[in-house]
């Protein structure tokens, strides 16, 4: 009795064990461990692309850092890499966790710089409340660089892709209801199942908002994991869902799902600054902010969603995408 | 910098949870509508105890019959004991995010994915409870001509009845504080409070871990006294 026990519980211990790895594999996706080194992309000799190699840069070395999701870290590489055409030495140190570890990593002088969002910039580290956060992109920058500048710390220009909240649907739906704008849901969101992360049902810049600014009342409003948020709509059980504008599924799926313009601006503008230090500034030089201006004049929202894609979809590095990226822009040669 | 406080006293985010649960609090991004308070408490609780009761009658309606069945057979250990196990390393986020995309998400995904959770200790333990019924009452049972269903619920389900019930309490405490993950499937529960700290703060993470131990806790107390109720007078140990 006692051995025959023992056999079967190693039975059952070894199919909770391929029960757990099957679920695992089937739930996430793998993540990319490629996290930190030297850019290589250092080595194109400025071969005729539109980043001149300086020499004088080359007594620089910079440290490029980035948050820790796709989109943080092919932005980080994109401008590591744009630098290093530019000539300085560029080193990466990607995925820092949290806006609050790589601002602490940046202020002590691990880094020199990371890119950030103006929403989580306002929101997460000064406090705003969402409601104060401007939609438009200008007027988010010139208010998270005023907060940097009493850190020392200042903020380049913002890149042209905002990534926000967004109301998403499918196209069908989109094309049936004829929806192109928020605004076009008044008389319609009635018979709409809105699906969401469960924090957007209480938040001003996602559900409250679309209620209070929009006057939208919605038949219901279902929280679900974002993980979720495309599902969702593709089992045909949300009418609307909740996605971001960077998703690659916008570009991968295109003739699937569509997002609604936001035309009331209650979701605050989230583009992209890159946050440096004043000291580094000076170091550096002009090409510093000429370099990194210059290269994200590319990073439209199509051009982030499929950059977004190759990482997440096409499992590509972020080191990559943001190499292709710059090839194709004709940034290097 | 909100980002670089000292960490409160346990004691001060307790009292800051209590006035959570029962008066409704600002919130940083709401737009300035309160959160919290009482009735939003009492909602979310009668939520979580909907879900865990449906979840538990489900799991007792799949296991119970099978656990007492084999038992009583003396057969399917494996069954019984190996899938009982097996079923306890089920991930319950990763089962709903598989089933979303079969069923989707809301209640009907969130009562199996908690049932899946309940299962293996009432199986296990029906199984257990009846294998280790002593023989003797049982042959004497057969011996007196009691048929086999009689044998099964006359004598061995009583005398089975303290294992079988801690399968059963295992389970609800197992199904109670799990359905706090149901805000990521669709069903608000308490877990709201617990998962969205940017919304509620740290007083309403707190909160609903405070109320939640406290239906478990409520739970586990109303289970012990059933079991009393349904223990057979001859088995309760008596002061002498």
């Amino acid at each position: 009795m006692r051995t025959k026990t023992t056999r079967l519980s190693w039975l059952a211990v070894c199919t909770g064990l391929v029960l757990v790895l099957s679920l695992g594999v089937a739930a996430c996706g793998s993540d990319d461990d490629d996290t930190s080194g030297e850019s290589t992309a250092a080595e194109s000799e400025g071969g005729g692309g539109a980043i001149a190699a300086n020499p004088a840069n080359g007594k620089v070395t910079l440290t490029i850092g980035s948050k820790n999701f796709a989109e943080s870290e092919i932005t980080g590489e994109i401008y590591a890499q744009a630098l290093a055409a530019a000539g300085y030495k560029v080193k990466t140190d990607l995925s820092l966790g949290s806006e609050t570890i790589a601002l602490k990593t940046l202020k002590q002088g691990e880094i020199s710089g990371y890119p950030e969002y103006t929403s989580t910039a306002l929101e997460s580290l000064f406090s705003l409340e969402p409601g104060e956060v401007p939609a438009d992109a200008q007027a988010a920058y010139e208010k998270a660089k005023a907060e940097l500048e009493k850190d020392g710390l200042t903020a380049f220009p913002p890149t042209p892709f905002s990534s926000a909240n967004a109301v998403g649907t499918t196209t069908k739906l989109a094309e049936e209801e004829g929806l192109e704008t928020v605004s076009d849901l008044e008389g319609k969101s009635e018979s709409l199942t809105l699906y969401g992360s469960p924090e957007c049902r209480q938040r001003i810049d996602c559900l409250a908002g679309l209620e209070k600014y929009y006057g939208l009342k919605f038949k219901s409003f279902h929280p679900v994991d974002i993980g979720l948020r495309y599902t969702v709509l593709e089992k045909g059980q949300a009418d609307l869902s909740i996605l971001f504008t960077t998703d690659p599924q916008l570009s991968a799926e295109k003739d699937k799902f569509v997002i609604l313009e936001d035309d009331k601006e209650v979701f605050p503008a989230g583009n992209v600054i890159f946050v440096t230090r004043n000291s580094v500034v000076e170091a550096a030089g002009p090409d510093y902010e000429k370099t990194i201006v210059a290269v994200q004049e590319g990073l439209t929202l199509p051009v982030v969603q499929e950059l977004n894609a190759r990482v997440e979809l096409e499992k590509q590095t972020p080191k990559q995408a943001a190499a292709a990226y710059l090839k194709s822009a004709g940034y290097v040669g | 910098m909100s980002a670089f406080t000292v960490p409160q006293l346990p004691l001060g985010s307790i009292q800051g949870a209590l006035e959570f649960i029962f008066e409704p609090q600002p919130s940083n991004v709401t737009g300035g509508k309160l959160v919290g308070g009482l009735d939003q408490t009492l909602e979310l609780a009668l939520t979580q105890l909907e879900v865990t009761v449906l979840a538990l009658a489900l799991s007792m309606l799949l296991a119970l019959p099978a656990g007492l069945y084999l038992g009583h057979r003396g057969i399917g250990e494996l069954l019984a004991v190996g899938l009982g196990n097996a079923g306890r390393a089920i991930p319950e986020l990763a089962l709903i995010a598989f089933m979303a995309a079969a069923i989707g998400v809301g209640t009907l995904n969130l009562t199996i994915a908690l049932a899946v959770l309940g299962i293996p200790p009432i199986l296990t333990n029906a199984f257990v409870g009846i294998r280790q019924v002593d023989r003797a009452p049982v042959e004497a049972a057969r011996g007196i001509g009691m048929t086999e269903r009689e044998i099964l619920f006359k004598v061995e389900v009583p005398l089975a009845i303290p294992t079988l019930m801690a399968g059963i309490r295992l389970a609800t405490i197992a199904i109670v504080a799990t359905a706090t993950i149901a805000p990521l499937a669709g069903v608000l529960t308490l877990g709201d409070y617990i998962i969205n700290e940017n919304v509620y703060g740290e007083n309403g993470v707190v909160a609903g871990a405070i109320v939640v131990a406290v239906m478990a806790l409520s739970l586990e107390l109303l289970l012990a006294l059933l079991q009393r109720r349904l223990t057979s007078k001859g088995l309760k140990l008596r002061p002498a």
